[in-house]
């Protein structure tokens, strides 16, 4: 791994495959008596959210306490950020607090990008979210789901193996997803075969350069992909009036035509997953039977969150720090 | 530049030695009861495999073997490019109230064995924790010292020592070389 | 009034002469001119020489920002960029959009004296969008207001765009569209594209562009107004002009140089000093834009020069302003994209970065040929020169220079205003150094030849 974790694309094959063995080993630490590893004691995280997500934020923190490095909250809530203060200013003072990392949610896409680059931070800076571009931790949890289940292999949990082979089905409001875009990058460097599903208000103009397939007919992918994997994603419903930008006409119609009901799961092979990085919206884009179904992994997805932010913060933060680092080198 | 590389124990001294190992072992144990071997990997695995079948060989009796990777204990992580995790897996029984034999390849500076005692800390409560080696090079940094050494081998500290096995490696031996020269193995 | 002899100078590139300028213009052109004595002489062999640079699209952010850029500066910027007259754009605080606001920028640039300032006045007020502003008033004010433009906002009420359009036609002005459909560009970061696609930027697609052009050239024809589009920047724009002016339309374009040189593929790393509006395109229209400016299809190369504080371009994507500076680089811009690539002469650059924009604004005693009874309004270049671009030695108060630490060719070895040296050894004259300090700038504006 490089310096930071901003995008799914930072990560080669090699790479990413050696996040989630990683991860493997940190899971099994998890369900240990003592689950806590003094291995970052010393080192101080920050979560820096300018976005609630209590899910995220959660995760990540118990990523790091059970590594043993101090965590900051940093919510941008009723903070000095909430009264105009820059991204910048807020960074200079992480930077005085001794932030070895810096984990930040934020609206505007490319914030992240700008914390890494803009010289305002030495940390290493991992992107838990930015506006509508990316979320590469969330996409290594979903690959590392799909592996563990489609993957089993003879070591157990798929280790050292990638996901060639394997076809993942995205369904939903690709346009507005970061969770789309790093999944998109990340299955694909990892050997899947992704085809996305939207009707063609919600893709992205350009997606046609994707490394993926695109279909606007949710039955036919899911009767004629066959997919091993299907990931629905949320869509707000704001997004159909006007003033959303009106991309469907009604609720009722955007689940008739792209959610995934008991209809539909039962299209899908038997060994098939039902995944949803959260949070759900039942009734619109998944029912309540898919979503329970023993295929669904959407809870389980919420476990694996935190070993494999375990295993980003131990390989960007456990390696040669500042001076001369080369943190997460590949070997 | 290449400097010299001196095989220091051929395939046959590495297996005395461990024959050597398993006795000292169940007699200072007095028989194989309660012994649990934790290997550390990669090298410790192997050993504490071989030493588990020589004791079969002795005693007739099956003594559990596990591994245990010590990478997320170390205090060293800083200093270097950051490790890969291996495998840490304890026997059915656990450790609980047995005796813990860690087994590993070279005992040096003793911070590996540090770092594998703080890890058996958070697995389990042991009635004891002793520690075999194949070779004691010297150069301790910590007040740690091993119950079974195969072979005491003095050395420079800018020498390097490689321990091969032929489960790892395609053959047995231990190697000493010098800066420069192609390490290979379990070089430390 | 001082008196220069320039000599040895590549007149528009071609052939050597000297040049003698006396009282404000060219009083002799030749070779082996002698010196009048207690002329000042310059040896400019090696040098091109052009007249003076004219933009059409400037922000000169006075008044209001001048935390941005000042007039002074703004215009010490374009001298050391070999311009010798801007048009200063109309978006400031107050907006341009009264007699006394286009008065006051021009005076404040008679005073600094570096080049021409001539004002543009909004279309409408406040740039609202909502209400004719007084535009006979603007024209007929000491500023003689010709060109209006709501820059910034398209005018993008279609029957407000026709009554503009019909009205400046009383006394031969024009409008200066920012054509960008607003409803198709809401919350728009960058170009939509491939890269948008990946980035997760919301796109600012070509056609909020070429739809805009496309029904203001029908309405111009209709109504027999002189249209101006601003800033075009794309391959479809380039084609709808095209189609236009050979039916006939009074249509002109310009192009900026950042547009002939940069794509959206920069905007990968998120650095705001990207960010401008219209945005980057893709290489496609990089090499559309060029071909126009080549057949003539775009008239101008004019800068936006967008100068920001450092704080506004120092932050996340989506919170930065857009826009670039340009007035320093533009020159050396166009020699590399137009004129090292075999696409325009030297002459044909002088046509697009001066003759044609002070004929469009109606300047007359700007972009005049280099001939016998001109005002001596020139730049000489050193196009052999290659320069390392670096934003904090540069005139204007703007740091956000998308050439940061690019080598252009091309340099500004002198900038002469009606006969006085505004740049000297590539260096911005201060007034106190001039030969002249008088207040001088007279009112040839006009003249309204087309």
């Amino acid at each position: 791994m490089r310096r930071h974790l901003l995008s799914a694309a930072d990560l080669g094959r090699d790479a990413a495959v050696r996040v989630l063995d990683v991860a493997e080993q940190m899971a099994l630490t998890q369900r240990r008596e003592i689950k806590k590893l003094p291995t970052l004691r010393g080192r101080t995280v920050v979560n820096l959210f300018f976005e609630d997500s209590t899910r995220t934020r959660t995760s990540f923190e118990a990523a790091a306490k059970r590594l043993s490095a101090d965590v900051i909250n940093f919510s941008a809530k009723g903070s000095s950020v909430s009264k105009g203060e820059s991204l910048k200013d807020t960074a200079l003072t992480l930077q005085a607090m001794g932030a070895d990392a810096v984990v930040v949610r934020h609206p505007a896409s490319g914030a992240p990008h700008r914390l890494a680059h803009a010289g305002w931070t030495s940390g290493a800076v991992v992107n838990a979210g930015d506006g509508t571009h990316e979320h590469p931790t969330q996409a290594l949890l979903d690959a590392y789901t799909v592996r563990r289940h489609l993957r089993p292999g003879p070591g157990g949990a798929g280790v050292g193996e990638d996901l060639t082979g394997v076809h993942v089905t995205i369904v939903g409001d690709v346009l507005h997803s970061r969770v789309a875009r790093s999944n998109v990058l990340l299955l694909h460097t990892l050997g899947a075969r992704v085809t996305l599903v939207a009707p063609p208000t919600l893709l992205p103009v350009g997606v046609e350069t994707w490394p993926c397939a695109v279909s606007h007919d949710l039955d036919d992918a899911l009767r004629s992909g066959a997919p091993d994997a299907v990931m629905m994603l949320r869509v707000q419903a704001e997004r159909m009036t006007t003033d959303g930008g009106g991309f469907f006409p009604s609720a009722r119609e955007y689940s008739r035509r792209y959610g995934l009901d008991r209809r539909r799961a039962a299209l899908l092979p038997e060994h098939a997953l039902v995944m949803h990085p959260g949070p759900m919206n039942r009734g619109l884009e998944i029912s309540a039977d898919a979503a329970d179904s023993t295929r669904s992994t959407i809870v389980e997805q919420v476990g694996n969150g935190v070993a494999v932010r375990m295993a980003v913060l131990y390989l960007l933060l456990a390696g040669e720090t500042p001076d001369g680092r080369t943190p997460g080198g590949d070997s | 530049m290449t400097a010299a590389r001196r095989v220091l124990l051929e395939g046959a001294d590495v297996q005395r030695a461990l024959t050597r190992i398993a006795h000292e072992l169940l007699e200072a144990n007095k028989g194989a009861a309660d012994l649990v071997l934790l290997g550390i990997p990669r090298r410790g695995v192997p050993l504490a495999h071989r030493l588990a079948a020589r004791i079969a060989d002795v005693e007739g009796a099956e003594v559990p073997v596990g591994s245990l990777d010590v990478t997320m204990y170390r205090d060293d992580l800083r200093h270097h490019p950051t490790r890969t995790l291996l495998p840490t897996e304890l026997p059915a029984g656990g450790v609980d109230g047995k005796v813990a034999v860690l087994v590993d390849d070279v005992l040096y500076s003793g911070r590996t064995v540090r770092a594998a005692l703080d890890a058996l800390n958070d697995l389990g409560r042991p009635r004891a924790v002793r520690l075999a080696v194949l070779v004691d090079r010297g150069h301790r940094e910590l007040p740690i010292r091993a119950d079974h050494v195969g072979r005491n081998l003095p050395t420079s500290s800018a020498e390097r020592v490689g321990v091969l096995l032929s489960e790892t490696d395609g053959r047995d031996a231990v190697e000493i070389s010098t800066p420069g020269a192609a390490g290979q193995g379990g070089a430390r | 009034m001082s008196t220069t002899l320039v000599t040895g100078a590549r007149l528009l590139g071609g052939e050597v002469a000297d040049l003698l300028l006396r009282d404000g213009e060219i009083a002799e052109v030749g070779t082996g001119l002698t010196a009048p004595a207690g002329a000042d002489v310059l040896d400019a062999s090696g040098l091109v020489a052009l007249p003076g640079l004219v933009d059409l699209h400037t922000h000169l952010r006075e008044p209001g920002r001048e935390d941005a850029e000042t007039v002074a500066s703004g215009t010490r910027a374009a001298a050391a960029g070999g311009y010798t007259a801007v048009f200063a754009m109309a978006n400031t605080f107050p907006v341009a959009d009264t007699a006394g606001v286009v008065e006051q920028v021009q005076r404040l640039g008679e005073e600094a004296g570096w080049a021409q300032v001539r004002p543009v006045g909004a279309v409408t007020t406040g740039l609202a969008g909502r209400q004719l502003a007084e535009l006979g008033a603007m024209a007929d004010s000491a500023a003689a207001v010709r060109v209006f433009s709501d820059d910034g906002h398209c005018v993008s009420d279609a029957v407000l765009m026709r009554r503009a359009l019909e009205y400046v036609r009383a006394f031969d002005g024009v409008v200066a569209q920012h054509a960008q459909e607003p409803r198709l560009t809401e919350g728009a970061q960058m170009n939509e594209g491939a890269v948008s696609s990946v980035l997760g930027l919301r796109g600012w697609p070509s056609v909020a562009e070429e739809a805009i052009i496309a029904r203001d050239v029908l309405l111009a024809d209709h109504v027999g107004s002189r249209l101006h589009v601003c800033h075009l920047s794309t391959a479809g724009s380039v084609e709808i002009v095209r189609w236009a002016k050979a039916r006939g339309v009074q249509v002109t374009a310009e192009v900026t140089p950042h547009h002939l040189l940069l794509t959206d593929e920069l905007v990968r790393g998120y650095d705001p000093v990207y960010k401008v509006n219209p945005p980057l395109r893709t290489q496609a229209d990089v090499e559309a834009v060029r071909e126009g400016l080549a057949d003539g299809t775009i008239d101008v190369v004019a800068t936006d020069h967008a100068p920001h504080p450092v704080e506004a371009k120092d932050c996340e994507w989506a919170a930065a302003a857009m826009g670039m500076t340009g007035l320093e680089t533009a020159l050396s811009v166009v020699q590399h994209t137009m004129v090292d690539t075999g696409l325009l002469t030297w002459a044909d650059l002088a046509d697009r970065m001066s003759a044609a924009p002070a004929r469009i604004g109606r300047l007359a005693g700007q972009g005049q040929p280099l001939a016998v009874g001109s005002a001596a309004n020139l730049v000489l270049v050193d196009p052999a020169a290659r320069w390392t671009v670096e934003p904090e030695a540069m005139a204007t108060a703007g740091r956000n220079s998308p050439f940061r630490g690019t080598e252009l060719p091309g340099r500004v070895v002198a900038t002469f205003l009606r006969g006085r040296a505004t740049v000297r050894d590539g260096r911005p004259v201060d007034r106190e150094a001039r030969h002249d300090t008088r207040h001088d700038t007279r009112h040839d504006t006009e003249g309204s030849r087309s």
